[in-house]
């Protein structure tokens, strides 16, 4: 028997970069060129943020004289404050409330068996196709007749349920295996125990995606809040980055502040859940 | 501790019957293996017992009080599943420890419970593990631990080793088994493997297609099966099924004959004197399998292939023709059309 002839080794073969193949160095070069379009705003609000108003137009990214006046100033002034914790408050409460009912209302259509569980799913999915601008008028008229207009629970309770977060979170439940609710039921558990202490733990990962949407979708949001408040101590942080905006003349730097204030909530609450957001927790209770 | 009746009990999904209305008594403190093939109804009959399935029709007592309307929880039983579930994001210790979620008794008693089931399983030192860091008879066993801290009133395994490979479940059947011993629970257990059955079992019940086919003692289903299907199903490898005659020349295997015959591969000798044999059968070998203290031998006769035994060191060549011969009274024979034993010869 012959041995297969070897295939001749490549030249240069031993250099590093000889081994790198054509469709990475495209890849990588998208990925480059998409990190730099996606962060140089990142970092223009933030030299910006670092400049006086005269500079503002001087559009060099190291600022030739940085301050942090615009900083003291910022957080000097009552409203921002008042604002950034409006946002958070309803950034927060929204986020915990669509965690519990998107949860509980996917765990019931994923895991249990009823008649019209179909026909509330679809109905539930269908209004993902609704767009917000279309829902703006009915949720108005709706609030201005319950008297929620230019209140929290008025800028809220639009969200407090989504049926994006529903959906998702009955994905994530129909893969915990019956198995483990069985063994609870066994075990002694009621259903909503269930729920809470064996399934709810098996979806962290969805559950923390869901927190960080809802987040920043709320935190982020503008329409509707600008739409439903009036008086300016119910303003969310976006609205009230705005109304700085046009007070007197266009102030960029404080806006640039502000905006890069505002994105501190959402970093930390990206990079405390992101590590939840591992798959494959769930499998190790199962079979070797 | 308790006995277990089904009466009449029937499981239907929609209209389909998948349970044909069994009949059994398990003894308190009996150990009791349900065998059968694939899709005969086991886990589901015993999923009946747990309280996860609804009962379609008849009864279940358990220590003679009517279960059928009650919650898994208040059953006081305990189970194991084939997947272990052992809860993922739960150290060793609070898996075990779930097991008294309902028992109302102090922390310091619960503690020691786990402590002691933890001792007996050998899991001592995995307390503060996850599930992820076990192996999976570590992970069966936090899975029996679970079950065991209760004291239930019976413990149910649904294939609880059929993850395990060969030598783990060989040594976590006797693990069980000493179990059994010690604690005296009765036990009803789910395997499809025959072996299992056989070597656990104080009583095996043989199943197919939702009914009960025979119950009785391993070794007594292995003499005397009522059928050729538990005939077949106990005992390995599978007892060879010859269709047969008796005649004024005693029994020969006839492929018009209005018998079957059963023959355990055990009892087949091959290439060996056998004195007035019932049935000697002879062919050319196809396959040799030594198996170290004996060699099984697959040969062609009666139209097709036959199993049966030579001692270890005396393989004969495959091609060659042998000639296997049956000592009296260990021949089984079935009705040839409603399969059903008509004896030993
Ligand atoms: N939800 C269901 N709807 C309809 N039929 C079902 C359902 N669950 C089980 N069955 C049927 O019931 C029968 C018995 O199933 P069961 O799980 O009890 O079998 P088994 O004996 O445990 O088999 P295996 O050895 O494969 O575990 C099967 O034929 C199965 O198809
Ligand atoms: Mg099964």
């Amino acid at each position: 028997m012959t041995s297969p002839p070897k295939a001749p080794t490549p030249p240069f073969a031993s250099l590093p970069f000889a081994r790198v193949r054509p469709g990475k160095i495209i890849t990588w070069t998208l990925l480059f060129i998409g990190g730099v379009m996606m962060v140089t705003p990142l970092l223009f609000m933030f030299s910006t943020s670092l400049k006086t108003s005269g500079q503002i137009y001087d559009l060099r990214l190291i600022p030739a004289d940085p301050t942090i006046q615009n900083y003291v100033t910022v957080l000097a002034d009552g409203r921002f404050l008042k604002w950034f914790m409006n946002s958070m408050l309803i950034a927060t409460v929204v986020t915990l409330s669509n965690l519990f009912f998107d949860s509980l209302v996917g765990y019931t259509l994923a895991k249990f068996e009823f008649r019209g569980r179909k026909l509330i799913f679809i109905a539930i999915l269908s209004t993902l196709m609704i767009p917000t601008e279309m829902l703006v008028i009915p949720w108005y008229l709706m609030s201005a007749n319950l008297g929620w207009l230019d209140s929290y629970w008025g800028i809220m309770f639009p969200g407090m349920m989504t049926a994006f977060g529903t959906f998702l979170m009955k994905q994530f439940f129909e893969g915990v295996p019956n198995d483990f609710l069985e063994a609870a039921r066994i075990d002694g558990l009621n259903e909503f125990e269930i729920w809470w202490k064996i399934a709810m733990p098996l979806v962290t990962p969805a559950l923390s995606a869901l927190a960080i949407f809802t987040f920043l979708g709320n935190w982020t949001a503008f329409f509707w809040p600008l739409i439903v408040t009036t008086s300016p101590e119910l303003y969310t942080l976006p609205i009230g980055l705005t109304s700085f905006a046009v007070e007197q003349s266009i102030q960029w730097e404080m806006i640039m502040t502000g905006a890069a204030l505002a994105t501190i909530p959402t970093l930390v609450i990206f990079l405390a859940l992101q590590r939840y957001i591992v798959r494959g927790v769930m499998l190790a209770g199962l079979k070797g | 501790m308790a006995m277990i009746e089904l009466k009449k009990l029937v499981k239907s999904y929609g209209r389909t019957d998948i349970i044909h209305g069994i009949d059994l008594e398990i003894k308190d403190g009996e150990f009791v293996v349900f065998v059968g093939p694939s899709g005969c109804g086991k886990s589901t009959t015993l999923r009946m017992i747990a309280g996860l399935e609804e009962v379609s029709g008849g009864e279940i007592c358990i220590g003679g009080t009517l279960v059928n309307d009650m919650d898994p929880k208040e059953r006081n039983i305990a189970m194991v599943f084939q997947n272990y579930a052992i809860y993922p994001h739960m150290s060793v210790r609070q898996n075990i420890a779930f097991g008294l979620y309902t028992a109302k008794m102090s922390r310091q008693d619960k503690d020691k419970r786990v402590s002691e089931a933890a001792e007996t399983l050998g899991l001592t030192q995995y307390l503060d593990r996850r599930p992820a860091a076990l192996s999976g008879g570590q992970r069966q066993r936090v899975a029996i631990g679970r079950a065991m801290v209760r004291s239930p009133s019976a413990f149910l395994f649904d294939e609880p080793l059929s993850n395990l490979d060969a030598q783990l479940r060989a040594q976590m059947r006797i693990e069980i088994k000493a179990l059994h011993q010690r604690l005296g629970t009765t036990i009803v257990y789910v395997t499809h493997d025959q072996v299992e059955a056989m070597t656990m079992a104080d009583r095996i019940v043989v199943m197919n297609g939702g009914h009960i086919l025979q119950a009785g003692a391993p070794m007594d289903l292995y003499e005397n099966p009522v059928d050729v299907f538990t005939a077949r199903f106990i005992g390995s490898p599978s007892m060879n099924i010859v269709q047969g005659r008796e005649g004024a020349d005693g029994i020969t295997s006839d492929p018009g004959g209005n018998l079957k015959l059963g023959i355990r591969p055990q009892d087949l000798l091959v290439n060996q004197p056998v004195p007035d044999p019932v049935l000697t059968l002879s062919g050319p070998v196809t396959v040799v399998e030594p198996l170290g203290h004996e060699t099984l031998v697959h040969f062609q006769a009666a139209g097709q292939t036959v199993i049966g035994t030579a001692p270890g060191g005396q393989a004969p060549a495959v091609g060659s023709q042998v000639t296997a011969a049956l000592p009296r009274g260990r021949l089984y024979t079935f009705d040839a059309t409603s399969e059903k034993s008509l004896g030993r010869k």
